[in-house]
């Protein structure tokens, strides 16, 4: 799993019929310090989140058609929470 | 997933039996600025996307899904027609990063 920020939404009207009804996110994983870890990629909401949310990002396909309860379906990513706080043992960044 | 734009096409005449039918697109990943980003790769079709359009693309075993029942050896899959965006990206980050600058994990 992967920190990460909401920064937009996508509007699809051509999708795959297992993305109806969810959110599609932009999401930019990013690094303990808060910066940008790599690109951002796009993911499914299982939390209701909106932009600019700190959330958690599951990038592998079991875990994500679990979270949005769509199994056997095209689903890579998602969004499965929010993050409140992160506490780090001291020296850690 | 990804963000993508077609930008190509690929045709084969021989290949995977379970492959026969299927478009192949070429797309080039974006950031959500609209940058290319990475090398282009070859997808299969779900949805019917055409030359220049922006898509949104699964990868791995999540890639064959929409083909099911047939079990079709994709790694990568358009799923998605993007229509719009709507971004909010904090200023100091938007427009920052240059595509031609590998990134790599901090």
């Amino acid at each position: 799993m992967l920190i990460a920020r909401v920064i937009g939404e996508l509007v699809a009207t051509q999708k795959h019929a297992s993305h109806e009804g969810r959110k599609v996110l932009l999401v930019q994983p990013l690094n303990l310090d808060g910066s940008d870890r790599g690109d951002a990629v796009v993911a499914l909401d299982a939390v209701d989140a909106g932009v600019g949310d700190r959330v958690l990002l599951v990038t592998e396909g079991f875990s994500a058609m679990t979270a949005v309860g769509r199994p056997q379906s095209p689903i890579d990513m998602a969004v499965i929470g929010f993050i409140d706080q992160i506490d780090l043992l001291p020296g850690v960044e | 997933m990804y963000l993508g734009r077609v930008v190509g096409r690929v045709w084969a005449t021989v290949k995977n039996p379970s492959m026969v039918g299927q478009r192949m697109l070429i797309v080039q990943p974006l950031t959500p600025e609209m940058q290319p980003t990475g090398k282009r790769v070859v997808c299969l079709d779900a949805t019917g996307a055409g030359a220049g359009e922006m898509v949104y693309c699964v990868r791995g075993r999540e890639a064959s899904f929409p083909f099911l029942p047939a079990e079709v050896p994709a790694d990568t899959t358009v799923v998605g027609i993007v229509d719009s965006i709507h971004l909010k990206r904090p200023p100091k980050a938007a427009g920052a990063r240059n595509p031609m600058h590998k990134k790599g994990r901090k």
